[in-house]
Formats: C-alpha cells, sequence, structure tokens
C-alpha cells in the first residue's frame, strides 16, 4: 500500500543496448537488456540524477507499487520518496535490474540468440565491473552524464564504489552501506556453501533445469537460509526467536520445533519461489571477484587514486557478514589518497539486514548527507 | 573580552580564533573529537582549511554531516593507527583530551600524524577550582561545566600536568596560551590564574 509520501504507483521500463557488450571474463554480449524504474524528474541541468544499485536478491524495484500488485512496495521504500532522505522531490532517482538478473535485465533466463533457448547455465559470469559497465550505457541513453550520486547497500555498495573507479568523472558522490572493499574467506565460504548447495541439488541439472521442466528448489532454499544467516545478528536472532518453540513441547522430529527453524523454512521456501537459480549463483560469484585491489597488489588505496567522488561510507554496530572493520578499510584508503569521506558507524542491533531498515538515526544521517549534495 | 556573559556559541569561536590563529592558511587538519565539526567548518570558512574530524558520539557525527564536514565515526582511545606518519599539517585536540582515556598513546599519535598539534583543555589547578576543592567540592565552572555524577571527562590534569608529560613523552611546548574566566591572557602564574590553556606542540 503506498503511504503519504510514497512515489506511488510506478512502470518499469526497458532499456535495449544494441551494441555489443566485451565482459570482464572475455565473454561478448551481442546487445543486452535492462530493465529499470525512474523516480522523480530529471531536472534541466541534468545534474539531480541518483543511482540505486542493488544487492544480492534486490531488483530495479526500489520504490512505490505496481497498478496490478499494490502489496509489491520497492525494496527500499522507506528511503526514496517526496520528503524522505533520498528525496524525489530533489532527485531523479533510477533503479535498475542488474545484468544477469533475473526480474527482465538480460541474464540465465533470457533467450540465448545463437540457440533460440533459454541461456540457463550457458549466460557468462558477470561482474560488479560489467553491471556498472551496463549501467553507464542505460545513463547514455537517459542522457545522464554526470550522477550526483550512486548509492547502495552490500553489493550495491560496490557498484557505488566501482563507479568511481571506472568512470571517475561521471560521479560526485559515492554513498556505499554496509559495505566492504572485497569479501573476506569468510565471505567467500559462506557464498561457496549456498552454491554447493544449489549445484548438488538433482533438479540443477548444470544449470539447464529449464529444458527439464523443474527448479532446483532444495538448493536454492538452502542458500538463502545460510544467507540469511549472515544477514541477521546474533543479538537480534535471540530476540527476534530465542529458543521459542513452535509446540511449547520438544517433539523429537526433523520438524519444526525451534521459532528460528520456521523462519529460516519459510524465508527459503519464499525465496525458492521466485529467484532464479542461476543468477543467484552468478550473483555470489560478482561478489566473490569484486577486489578493485587485486590489480595494485592488494593496495586498496593505489586503486581508489583513480576516484574522483565524494565518499559517504556507512556501517552498522552488528554487522558481522561487512563488519565496520570492512568499511574502515575503504575509509581509510580514501584517506591516504585525500578525499573527502565521511563515516557514520550507526548502532543498530539488525547485522547486515540493518541498511534496509528505517532505524531513524541511520535514516537521519543519510538525510543530511543526501540534503547536502548540490544539484 | 568579558566571557562571564557569552553564550556558549560565543565563547565556542573565542576558542575557535585562538586555535586558527596558530594554523596557516590552507593547512590540512585532523580533528579529535571534533563534537559537530563546528571548529573545522569555522577552520573552512575563515582560513580555507581543510580536514577531518574524528569522533565518537552518534549525535556530534550527525552533526558534522550536517555542517558538512568530513567526519570519521570511531573511538580515538582505540588509536590512530589507520591515519598515516606525517598525513597532516595540525592535529587538535579542543577540549577533548580529558575525556579521552589514553592520554600518553594520543598525545604520542598526535606527532606521528601531523607535523605540529594544538591542544586546549580546562585547567583543574585554576583559581577557583582549587577555591571549590577548598570548601569540600568537585570545581564547576565554565570549563569544566559538569556536575561530577554527569561529567564525560575522565581526566582531571593541570597546566603543570601536562607540561610535565610533554616532557616525559618528548615533546616540545612551542607555544602556550592560557586564558581567565574572563577570556584575558594569563601571563603571570597561568597555573593558578588560567582556566582554558592552549598548547602549540612539535616533536623535540
Amino acid at each position: 500500500m503506498t503511504s503519504e509520501n510514497s512515489v506511488g504507483i510506478v512502470t518499469p521500463q526497458r532499456f535495449r543496448s544494441e551494441a555489443p557488450l566485451t565482459l570482464k571474463s572475455g565473454a561478448v554480449l551481442p546487445g543486452f537488456e535492462l530493465v529499470y524504474e525512474t523516480y522523480g524528474t530529471l531536472n534541466a541541468a541534468r545534474s539531480n540524477a541518483v543511482l540505486v544499485c542493488h544487492a544480492l536478491s534486490g531488483s530495479h524495484h526500489v520504490a512505490g507499487t505496481y497498478a496490478d500488485n499494490p502489496n509489491n512496495l520497492g525494496w527500499w521504500d522507506n528511503l526514496v520518496g517526496p520528503g524522505k532522505p533520498l528525496d524525489t522531490q530533489k532527485f531523479f532517482v533510477i533503479g535498475v535490474n542488474n545484468l544477469g538478473g533475473c526480474y527482465g535485465s538480460t541474464g540465465p533466463l533470457s533467450t540465448n540468440p545463437e540457440t533460440g533457448k533459454r541461456y540457463g547455465a550457458d549466460f557468462p559470469l558477470v561482474t560488479v565491473e560489467d553491471w556498472v559497465a551496463a549501467q553507464a550505457r542505460l545513463a547514455d541513453a537517459l542522457g545522464i552524464d554526470t550522477w550526483a550520486a550512486v548509492l547502495g547497500g552490500s553489493l550495491g555498495g560496490m557498484q557505488a564504489l566501482e563507479w568511481s573507479l571506472q568512470f571517475p568523472d561521471r560521479i560526485r558522490h559515492v554513498v556505499a552501506i554496509a559495505s566492504a572493499p572485497k569479501l573476506s574467506a569468510q565471505n567467500i565460504a559462506f557464498n561457496e556453501v549456498a552454491r554447493q548447495a544449489i549445484l548438488s541439488d538433482p533438479d540443477f541439472h548444470g544449470g539447464h533445469y529449464a529444458e527439464h521442466g523443474v527448479v532446483p528448489k532444495r538448493g536454492l532454499r538452502l542458500a538463502r537460509m545460510i544467507g540469511h544467516i549472515t544477514y541477521l545478528s546474533d543479538d537480534q536472532m535471540d530476540e527476534k526467536f530465542g529458543r521459542r518453540l513452535r509446540h511449547d513441547e520438544h517433539r523429537f522430529s526433523y520438524d519444526v520445533d525451534f521459532e528460528v527453524e520456521s523462519y529460516l523454512r519459510y524465508q527459503g521456501d519464499k525465496f525458492a519461489g521466485f529467484f532464479d537459480a542461476n543468477t543467484y549463483l552468478a550473483t555470489t560469484k560478482a561478489l566473490d571477484y569484486f577486489d578493485p585491489a587485486f590489480a595494485y597488489d592488494g593496495d586498496l588505496a593505489g586503486a581508489l587514486a583513480r576516484a574522483k567522488a565524494e565518499f559517504f561510507i556507512a556501517s552498522f554496530s552488528t554487522d558481522w557478514r561487512f563488519s565496520p572493520a570492512r568499511s574502515r578499510e575503504i575509509v581509510f584508503a580514501l584517506l591516504k589518497n585525500r578525499r573527502r569521506v565521511a563515516y557514520a558507524e550507526i548502532d543498530c542491533d539488525a547485522g547486515h539486514d540493518s541498511f534496509l531498515l528505517d532505524d531513524a538515526h541511520y535514516h537521519a544521517v543519510l538525510r543530511a548527507y543526501l540534503e547536502n549534495i548540490a544539484v | 573580552m568579558n566571557l562571564r556573559k557569552l553564550t556558549k556559541q560565543e565563547r565556542d569561536r573565542f576558542d575557535f580564533a585562538v586555535i586558527a590563529d596558530w594554523i596557516p592558511r590552507n593547512n590540512r587538519v585532523l580533528d579529535l573529537g571534533c563534537g559537530d565539526g563546528s571548529l573545522l567548518r569555522y577552520l573552512r570558512e575563515h582560513k580555507d582549511i581543510s580536514g577531518y574530524g574524528v569522533e565518537i558520539d552518534h549525535d556530534s557525527v550527525l552533526g558534522c554531516i550536517r555542517n558538512n564536514v568530513d567526519v570519521i565515526q570511531m573511538n580515538i582511545d582505540h588509536g590512530l593507527s589507520g591515519f598515516e606518519d606525517q598525513s597532516f599539517d595540525y592535529v587538535v585536540i579542543s577540549q577533548a583530551l580529558q575525556a579521552m582515556l589514553a592520554t600518553e598513546r594520543i598525545l604520542t599519535e598526535m606527532l606521528r600524524v601531523a607535523r605540529e598539534a594544538v591542544v586546549s583543555f580546562p585547567n583543574f589547578a585554576y583559581r577557583t577550582n582549587r577555591e571549590a576543592i577548598a570548601n569540600g567540592r568537585v570545581p564547576v565552572s565554565e570549563d569544566l561545566p559538569y556536575e561530577w555524577y554527569e561529567t564525560p571527562n575522565v581526566r582531571f590534569f593541570t597546566i603543570a600536568d601536562f607540561e610535565a608529560l610533554c616532557d616525559k613523552l618528548g615533546i616540545a611546548i612551542l607555544e602556550r596560551r592560557a586564558f581567565n574566566n574572563a577570556g584575558q591572557l594569563v601571563t603571570e602564574d597561568p597555573n593558578l590564574d588560567g582556566s582554558l590553556a592552549f598548547y602549540r606542540l612539535g616533536r623535540k
């Protein structure tokens, strides 16, 4: 349902790039499509455009609702809208489904022009760099030369960071929340367990499950359950579920005893019902590969030397997936380059997922930063 | 200048002017315990000084961002290890050293990351503070404005104490200014008549 300061009913749009895109892996996409949504109005100077990048399971549907599905609220609707921290009365905001996604942009679910069949596992692996390159084509088409800001949480923050490196002259502000300059071994380990869950599902069929008329739901479900554990904090899980029992007794079976089991199963089932397994696999690899410092012998400051933007970095105290220390790595690398950077470490008990919540202090800080951006 | 009737904002301005007087134009400054970033904003507006603030308090960080001051939210008591050697011209601690625990480490680190340091703090040995203690009470004054049960301050020290510590740490006192409660410069016996002390420090 739309609230008073909602962007209201929105309609996704489609952009087609006819020019081939060479991916970081060396593979070439002959052309591609991206679905996107816009909120607010591009000003005459074209100086108020903000790109919102999505994380692992997000989409182009950042804010508002759909006429035919009023309950489908954008995933960052609490942030984006008239009078909200990312104020659509000031900014022209764009949400885009990334290349390789499963919400309508060209990806594993699309038809491979060479075979006439779905790409499935044949869709090339795309990286954060590739996403940004594709987003730049969309910006070109919309007449946006320079973003006032590129903003994202988690994997979305990595894209914002990458924008400042790949197109230093096309972005004025990077807003990277609950993000990291690269994954840790532990992060990659969790991703690998999630991938193995999908890859070992008998319904996976080497990624060509569509041809067999099935979906590797069990694997996807398990992958999502693992992911969810890393999105929440220990404290918040205790607060939310504790050791609460479903039936007020121990049933000595493998059905749901504890509420937390029920929660994970529900989240897993829900996700497996709509998300594409190939997109999930590829997105976790994009996360694993992201490491701007890799080409600089691990020197993040060296990698960031190209950046010209100003930065706002925020982390959450209870986020152990991308802990505050990971954000501080970015901050100090920027400091070495004498870039303007503000860094807030927000007390919020919700772990990694805090970035999606409307914590009052978090939103106040974000609002203050965005208000100071000249358009 | 008579400070007794001045607002907190005007008193802040007085502090800022003393500090700004020591820092050349266009210098790079790190302000430790920067509050809402008012000093950095003042330095930017009056002397084209760029810099970063470091602050732990959430509302102060919000204030910095509203002031368009680059702030890094972190606990200075955990050290300044992320900051490179000699990456700033000046590092400033304006009336914040008394609220930090790792006093020695902070003073040493300041002169690692910057060429010079500016430190201001309330002098615990100021005349009225001594009188309060002589009367059996913890002093509350304009420069020590908190009751003992609500003070954020954890270190209570005097001009004489501070200078002894600088000596111990091999820190050179390049300049000192002490002011009484009325904002007048004190030259005779500052440890008795100075309420607020300002130091410009360097390496010996």
